[in-house]
């Protein structure tokens, strides 16, 4: 071996080579293009829609969109049963459903990590308390569950985004404890204690990096469940309150009119479809580009 | 010589079962096991699965407590230690594990990986952490641009010497490994156990060297101790306990090693049967079972380890079996 390789073959910076191996899976790709889109829509939603998504438009009740008889081009994609721009109201909805899934999985994924990260370096009576009462939480229908803990804190937005956080925790709980039992018994954890690590720092910086996969793709299934169940609470009149135009509230309220005016019904549905098949590729993507075992 | 390491009649048992109905068992996993072990010195504990070999290692660096004995670390007492001085204790003694696969964080860079311990016990800075790691990397053989490689791009033997550089980082008296060389190839397996005494030259290490491959601890051992179902019940010199192994299991094991050479081949009886049960163990000598010397006394009076020549044994008819 010449002297030239033995000094440092250049190793590229870590967020080129994440990119690098993300960027080999198109779908992954894709989903972060509809994701970046969705955002940039969301977040400049006062410039990209074209009406005011409460606005009441008395003369176009239920107009079709706008490439079909009876359409107008105002209505890009129709009005809906009280005259409102579907399109101006799903611009906000995508703002709404965004932060209710970011919301409900951060809030979540973080307790249910530290939880199950928690019962597993405690063990004996304290990993007992804690997943028996996950067990408890799991026990109940989720949707009934939610409903039982909005009724409790009383319906607005915010509480049902706290309901179904608490709805989600148990899965977040249970794999982030599962994960990390496996990982604690493995020799490297071992070395690391002996090298005098504390606890905290096993936990966080030995065994939690190696439960992250499983984690990241719960949270990326759990992101589309959560938009979901907020949606559904949301129809029940616990969730996100008229005329607040959030994607599942606009679906339920177009229930009876789905014979009549398809686009009413279709559009936020296939809104929540897009977006939650775009987290779920990006999901995908980004595990594999995290973990180094599949990198070549 | 310096002693670095001394075990007194060291103990571990383990409750087990119980539950609701139950009745508990206690499992003597280590039962009694003495030894002393000096700087610059290997001291291997041979024994097959289940004779407690890795719950020794276990005790040996302070991760568990032993349930009776005592285990001095450097002349230091580890029983009443507190958190900090078993932390401290801990140090002194590093491991290396069997399975090289296992015993390295996969999501770690070599070259963190052997910075952490200097990180955890805030020793030097960055730069001193690094120049550090890459002087411990060119004394076990790996090259500079290896540094910033994950450890799945290593072959077997390669993260072996990542393990033996990890736990030589912190300056450790006393080195476990434990079984180090039994997931490698019998050819890599001879350029780690080299690896591994030039080392000990070189930084007057002790080792507790845990196999249960005779032709290796053939090659690195100074010491041998044999451990039948957590009990010892040969310990000597490897040249005594290789010429003349006075216990019918020690001579088990020997004439169960593979031999090339047809004339070095013993004809033993091969050992039949399975170790007997750690939670029921048979009342005399637990060999007894298996042992084709085996006497009515043996069955009924637990042999104690005595004196026998060079060696250590514990069996009644050491002289005559021997």
């Amino acid at each position: 071996m010449s002297a030239s390789t033995d000094t440092a073959v250049a190793v590229p910076s870590a967020l080129r080579l994440f990119w690098r191996s993300f960027a080999e899976n198109r779908g992954a790709v894709v989903g972060l293009a509809i994701m970046l889109l969705l955002i940039v829509v969301a977040a400049l939603a006062d410039v990209t829609a074209p009406h005011s998504p409460i606005e009441q438009f008395r003369d176009h009740f239920l107009t079709p969109p706008s490439w079909s008889p009876g359409g107008t081009s105002a209505f890009l994609l129709g009005t809906d049963d009280v005259g409102r721009d579907i399109f101006a109201r799903l611009i906000y909805g995508a703002r709404l459903s965004l932060v209710i899934g970011l919301s409900v999985v951060a809030l979540s994924l973080g307790a249910g990590t530290v939880l199950g990260l928690t019962t597993a370096f405690a063990g004996g009576i304290v990993d007992t308390v804690i997943m028996r009462l996950m067990d408890i939480l799991l026990v109940f229908p989720s949707l009934l569950l939610a409903i039982v803990i909005v009724a409790i804190l009383g319906p607005s937005l915010t509480n049902a985004m706290i309901a179904v956080a608490i709805v989600a925790l148990p899965n977040y709980t249970r794999l982030a404890r599962a994960s990390a039992l496996s990982e604690m018994s493995r020799d490297y954890v071992t070395a690391s204690r002996s090298a005098g690590a504390s606890t905290l720092r096993l936990m966080f910086s030995a065994v939690l990096p190696n439960c992250t996969a499983p984690l990241i793709v719960q949270a990326s299934l759990g992101f589309s469940s959560a938009i979901l169940d907020a949606a559904a609470l949301g129809f029940l009149g616990l969730g996100a309150q008229p005329p607040t135009p959030e994607w599942g509230t606009m679906l339920a309220g177009a229930l009876q009119y789905y014979q009549r005016a398809w686009w009413v019904l279709t559009f936020p549905g296939v809104s929540i479809l897009v977006t939650v098949l775009a987290f779920n590729l990006f999901g995908d993507g980004l595990r594999d580009a995290l973990d180094p075992k599949l990198k070549r | 010589m310096t002693l670095l390491m001394e075990a007194r009649d060291l103990r571990r048992h383990y409750p087990v079962g119980g539950g609701l109905f139950g009745r508990k068992g206690l499992v003597k996993a280590v039962d009694g096991v003495s030894f002393r072990l000096a700087a610059g010195r290997t001291l291997a504990i041979v024994g097959e699965s289940g004779s407690g070999k890795s719950t020794i290692a276990r005790m040996a660096t302070v991760m568990e407590p032993p349930t009776g004995g005592e285990l001095f670390i450097d002349g230091k007492p580890t029983a009443n230690a507190d958190a900090t001085g078993r932390r401290n204790l801990r140090l002194a003694v590093q491991m290396v594990f069997q399975n090289p696969y296992g015993s390295l964080n996969p999501r770690k860079t070599v070259g963190s990986i052997l910075m952490e311990p200097l990180a955890i016990n805030k020793r030097g800075n960055r730069a001193e952490r690094e120049a550090a790691a890459r002087a411990m990397m060119a004394k076990v053989g790996l090259r500079q641009d290896q540094f910033g490689r994950y450890p799945h791009m290593f072959s077997g033997g390669q993260r072996q010497r990542i393990a033996i550089a990890r736990a030589l980082m912190l300056n450790p008296r006393v080195v476990v490994a434990d079984e180090p060389v039994s997931a490698l190839d019998v050819s890599i397996q001879a350029q780690v156990l080299n690896l591994m005494m030039d080392l000990q030259e070189e930084l007057g290490l002790a080792y507790l060297f845990i196999s249960h491959d005779l032709s290796v601890v053939r090659h690195i051992a100074d010491e041998v101790l044999v451990l039948y179902l957590g009990r010892p019940v040969e310990q000597a010199a490897k040249a005594d306990i290789f010429a003349r192994p006075r216990h019918p299991y020690t001579q088990a094991l020997l004439a169960a090693t593979p031999s090339v050479d047809p004339a070095q081949r013993q004809r033993t009886t091969p050992v039949r049967g399975e170790l007997p049960s750690p939670l029921n163990p048979p009342p005399g000598c637990a060999f007894a079972s298996r042992c084709p010397h085996a006497q009515p006394r043996c069955t009924a009076d637990m042999p104690a380890l005595r004196q026998v020549g060079a060696a250590l044994v514990a069996c009644h008819f050491a002289e005559t079996v021997g």
